[in-house]
Order: structure tokens, then C-alpha cells, then sequence
């Protein structure tokens, strides 16, 4: 009689291992904060269809995002710039092979104080201003007020992005104000009346004015067409190619549904 | 069990425990050391000390953290000399003019200041004093040295006060009725004996609340406005050691130089602290008020 109970609990046991579809588990993603809204609501959106999965989310930026793919405690790390070649270095030598996959797109507005009358400046104005050449915002077609510039700290993926496209690698002034997040720049920025800082579109509020770029307005259109020139795209890094739940989230996010979230979140749908 | 074993026991347990806390302290200091010395392989010492360009992520790098010294340095200074008066003096009132009264309800108020944190105040900063700072004197912009100088006032009189009120109080009463009965008025009794009797507890005091104001990350972060710059004036943004490496060392590629670097300034942070304390610990020493008739 004893035996037979056994062999019972072993088949129930079984049977409800077998049952349990093979995409239950454990989902982990690490990384960039600017990612970070987006993977947040895709993520609450696919537990809600999949409630066997549990999704892990966490910030601490690009560079932390690739180095929990490498050191392997993340499924997926986000990334708002393609992976340096020092990174790839460090990832093949222990024999992780990072897959970027392009979630989303990214464009990077320059903000002014909501009263400022300037509203397009070129991006050799922006260079010339933060390299400190532009001092007073009547130089550029404002009134006489001394401009004050907004950065962000060296470690973020948006200052990169900043750095790369409109410094051109030049040094931003030390005087330069530096704020650690995006919600710290606007706060800055809508308190200010001589400010100048840039920060991602989705954080973009009343508070303050975005300026166009080169004639060109930051929007959804302009940076999928290409034609805004301070934007980017945004990436999730897998290990190896993406297989089973990996796969499933990330054709999620991919699909219609999910790059509409991607808008929700304030950036821009890959199509 | 004996009497005699149960004590040797206790002796051998709280011998473990002390040993255990010193040594998971002294090992920080040491994994600190490792791994801030690696900067030199990169930067002279002189260059990292004294260089005043702090641009880390750039290529070629550049990690001259003097400016962030200097911002550190001028800070602390400045919520002293608006910290201490304030601290010291209140602890005066607290401990010899206030009525018990006042005193007893005042004096849990200003420890219950202590606890505020650092968070807080620094979101004050920022959202109500910024502006305020930046319309009264008209300036630019109100994340600067002066708002966090005063920041960092607020945080470290609770400390000061509280502290120098305790020495302040036990202070014998024996002195203070020998100078009355000398003819002394209260005025002259409280500056010509109770503070330079209680007047090593009043530097102890002092030197903690500076250590609080030079450590403190968050406020700095927050208010000083983060320009890695040696300023030109009292409104000019600063960015002190804490906060760079607060902003930065999430960031830093381990291993990297510029990992290194945060270290290297972690231990420069050290250093000053380190100081900060044997000051103190000389002066309690130097000035101790052994017995009545010292002083």
C-alpha cells in the first residue's frame, strides 16, 4: 500500500513537471537607464500574458548592462551604444559571443529654459557653446543673459552620445554644471533661465523647450528618417543567438504591441 | 562550569568581536590601498594630485583630481565657518542660559536633526534653496559651493551641538561657583572657564562634524552642481571627491584606469579624514581637563 502512494506522488510529480510549459523561469535584465522605461513596460505586459515568467529588472547603465552579459548574471543587458571593441575583447576571451538586437531608437534633444526666445541652433553652436567659445545667449540670437551649461556626468550613456555626435570627442568647459539623470537635468534646466542641457526625448516636459537641431526638430519621424542628427539607437545584448524564453520576450518586444510600449515609454519604435 | 571558566569565555568573546570589527575595517583600508595604487601606473602621483583636469572617459584621459580636492576642501571649510559659531553657541545657550525647560525640549529637537537624512536635505537644496539663491544674489545658477556649503552647515551643527553640550554640562560645578564667588559675572564665567575647561570636548565635537560634512556624498551630489572646476568664487559650481565618485564609480569598467582613479581618490578622501582625526585626537589629549585645578 505504501509503494503504491509512492508511485502515485512520482506520476503526479511528473506529470506536473511535464505540463509546465518549458518557457516558465526566470528572466533577467541588467542595464541601461535610459532602456530601462522601456524594458519596464514591456516587461509588466509580457508577465501579464505569461505569468509563469518572472521578469528581474535593474539600472546601472550601459557599461553594467555589457558586463552582465560577459559575466553572465543577466539574460539580456541593455544598452544605449553598440558594444565597445575592449568589451567584445573581454567577452570572447570567456567565451560569450554578446548579439545586439536594436529595440528602439533614441533622440537626444538640446533643452533650454522655457522663456528662452532661441529655438534652432546649429551643431557647431552647440559644439562652440559647450566648448565654452559661446558664452552670452545674445551671440547666437537671444537676449543678453550668460549661458549656462548643462552636462551630463561623463558615465552616461547620454553624455557618450553628446560627446560623440556634437563634441566630436572635444572637451565639454570644466565649468560646465554636471547632473547624474535625466529628471535631475530637467529640474536644472526648468529652474534656470540661462540653462542649456540635452537630455533623451521621452523626458521631455512643459517645463522646458526643446530647440531644433541644423532647422531639424527632434521627433519620431526625423530620427527614423535619419535626418535629426543627435540620435541614436538602443540596444539588448544576448548572449549567443536568442533562444527560448529569451527569444519569446524578445520577439515580444519586436512585435506591434511591443514597439508600441516602446513608445509609451518615451523613445521611438524601430519601425 | 566554573565560575572562573565562564569568565575567561566572556574574556575570549568579546576579544573575538572587537578583533573581528577591527579587522573587517582594516581590510577595507587595505582592498582601498590595492585598489586605488594602480593609478600611478598611469598618472604620476603629482599629476593625479595636482592636475586640474578631470576628464576620465575622454581619449586620452586625463585624471588631475585637484579641483575636486579643492572643492572639497573649500566646502568643508565653509559649512565650518557657518556650522561651527552656530553649533558651539547654541550648546552655550543649551547647557548654561536656557532654563531646564527650554533645554529639555530644544536640546532632543536639535538630536532629532541629527537624524535627518542626507537626502533630504540635499532634495531642499536643490528644489528651495537653488532658486532662492539664484534670484537673491542673481547669479546664474544656485547648485553651487555656497548652497552646499550651507547644506553641509545644516547637517553637521546637530552634531556639533550635541556634543559640545554634553562636555559644556559636565563641566564641575565646583569651577563655575569658585569664579562666581571670585566676582566673575555669568558672561565672563562662560568664556573665561567653562569653555576653555570644556573646550576639548568642544573640538571633538567640532572635528566630527567636519568629518560628517567632508564624507557626506549625497548633499554634494546634489546641490554643488558637479563642474570639475577650481572656482574663481563663492557661486561657482564645484564637484568635491565624494560626489565624483558617487556619479562615476557605477560606470567605471572594473579594472579600468578610470576604476582606479575613483579609488585613488577614495584614498586621497582617506587621507583627509585620517587627518581630521589625529588632529582631533591631539587636541583632546593637549587640552584634557584633568582634575579641577588645571586650568
Amino acid at each position: 500500500m505504501k509503494k503504491t502512494i509512492a508511485l502515485i506522488c512520482v506520476a503526479v510529480c511528473m506529470a506536473a513537471m511535464a505540463a509546465s510549459p518549458a518557457l516558465a523561469g526566470e528572466l533577467v535584465l541588467k542595464g541601461s537607464t535610459t532602456v530601462l522605461p522601456i524594458a519596464q513596460r514591456v516587461a509588466e505586459s509580457y508577465m501579464k500574458l505569461h505569468p509563469d515568467v518572472k521578469i528581474s529588472l535593474s539600472g546601472g547603465g550601459s557599461s553594467n548592462g555589457i558586463k552582465a552579459i560577459v559575466d553572465g548574471t543577466a539574460d539580456i543587458g541593455n544598452a544605449s551604444r553598440f558594444i565597445k571593441s575592449k568589451e567584445i575583447k573581454l567577452a570572447t576571451a570567456k567565451g560569450i559571443y554578446p548579439v545586439p538586437h536594436r529595440i528602439a531608437l533614441d533622440c537626444i534633444v538640446p533643452v533650454v529654459h522655457s522663456k528662452n526666445p532661441v529655438s534652432d541652433l546649429t551643431t557647431e553652436q552647440l559644439k562652440a557653446i559647450y566648448l565654452g567659445k559661446i558664452r552670452n545667449w545674445k551671440e547666437v540670437g537671444g537676449a543678453d543673459l550668460r549661458v549656462v551649461v548643462i552636462s551630463r556626468d561623463t558615465s552616461s550613456g547620454t553624455f557618450e552620445v553628446w560627446e560623440k555626435l556634437v563634441m566630436k570627442k572635444a572637451r565639454v568647459i570644466p565649468s560646465a554644471l554636471t547632473v547624474p539623470s535625466n529628471g535631475g537635468l530637467v529640474q536644472a534646466v526648468g529652474t534656470t533661465p540661462g540653462a542649456i542641457g540635452y537630455i533623451a526625448l521621452g523626458y521631455l516636459n512643459d517645463d522646458i523647450k526643446a530647440l531644433s537641431v541644423n532647422r531639424v526638430p527632434g521627433t519620431p519621424e526625423t530620427t527614423r528618417n535619419g535626418l535629426y542628427p543627435i540620435s541614436r539607437p538602443l540596444f539588448m545584448f544576448t548572449n549567443g543567438w536568442i533562444k527560448g524564453r529569451t527569444a519569446d520576450f524578445m520577439n515580444y518586444l519586436l512585435s506591434k504591441k511591443g514597439q508600441q510600449l516602446v513608445e509609451e515609454a518615451g523613445s521611438i519604435p524601430v519601425y | 562550569m566554573k565560575q572562573q571558566t565562564i569568565e575567561k569565555t566572556v574574556k575570549w568573546c568579546f576579544m573575538g568581536i572587537a578583533l573581528f570589527s577591527i579587522t573587517v575595517l582594516f581590510l577595507i583600508m587595505l582592498f582601498l590601498v590595492f585598489e586605488g595604487l594602480p593609478i600611478l601606473n598611469h598618472v604620476s602621483f603629482k599629476e593625479f594630485v595636482f592636475g586640474i583636469y578631470w576628464y576620465p572617459t575622454s581619449d586620452p584621459a586625463d585624471f588631475g583630481i585637484f579641483a575636486l580636492i579643492v572643492a572639497s576642501f573649500l566646502v568643508t571649510l565653509l559649512s565650518g565657518v557657518v556650522a561651527i559659531p552656530l553649533g558651539v553657541m547654541t550648546a552655550v545657550y543649551l547647557a548654561e542660559i536656557a532654563s531646564t525647560r527650554t533645554a529639555e525640549i530644544v536640546k532632543p529637537l536639535v538630536e532629532l536633526m541629527a537624524s535627518m537624512p542626507s537626502v533630504v536635505i540635499g532634495f531642499f537644496g536643490m528644489v528651495v534653496v537653488a532658486p532662492f539663491i539664484r534670484k537673491t544674489f542673481g547669479i546664474p545658477v544656485g547648485l553651487n559651493l555656497f548652497n552646499a556649503s550651507l547644506m553641509l552647515a545644516f547637517m553637521s551643527i546637530p552634531t556639533i551641538c550635541s556634543i559640545s553640550e554634553d562636555a559644556i554640562f559636565s563641566v564641575p560645578q565646583a569651577l563655575k561657583e569658585a569664579s562666581f564667588a571670585l566676582g566673575a559675572t555669568h558672561l565672563e564665567t562662560i568664556v573665561r572657564v567653562i569653555v576653555p575647561a570644556s573646550i576639548s570636548g568642544i573640538c571633538t565635537a567640532v572635528i566630527l562634524g567636519m568629518s560628517r560634512a567632508i564624507g557626506e556624498t549625497m548633499v554634494v551630489l546634489m546641490v554643488a552642481g558637479g563642474a570639475a572646476m577650481v572656482p574663481g568664487s563663492l557661486f561657482d559650481p564645484v564637484r568635491p571627491m565624494p560626489a565624483s565618485i558617487a556619479a562615476e564609480m557605477a560606470e567605471a569598467p572594473f579594472g579600468s584606469e578610470h576604476y582606479h582613479a575613483l579609488f585613488a581618490t577614495g584614498l586621497v578622501l582617506f587621507a583627509f579624514t585620517f587627518v581630521f582625526n589625529l588632529v582631533a585626537d591631539y587636541i583632546s589629549h593637549r587640552f584634557r581637563q584633568t582634575g579641577e585645578a588645571s586650568l
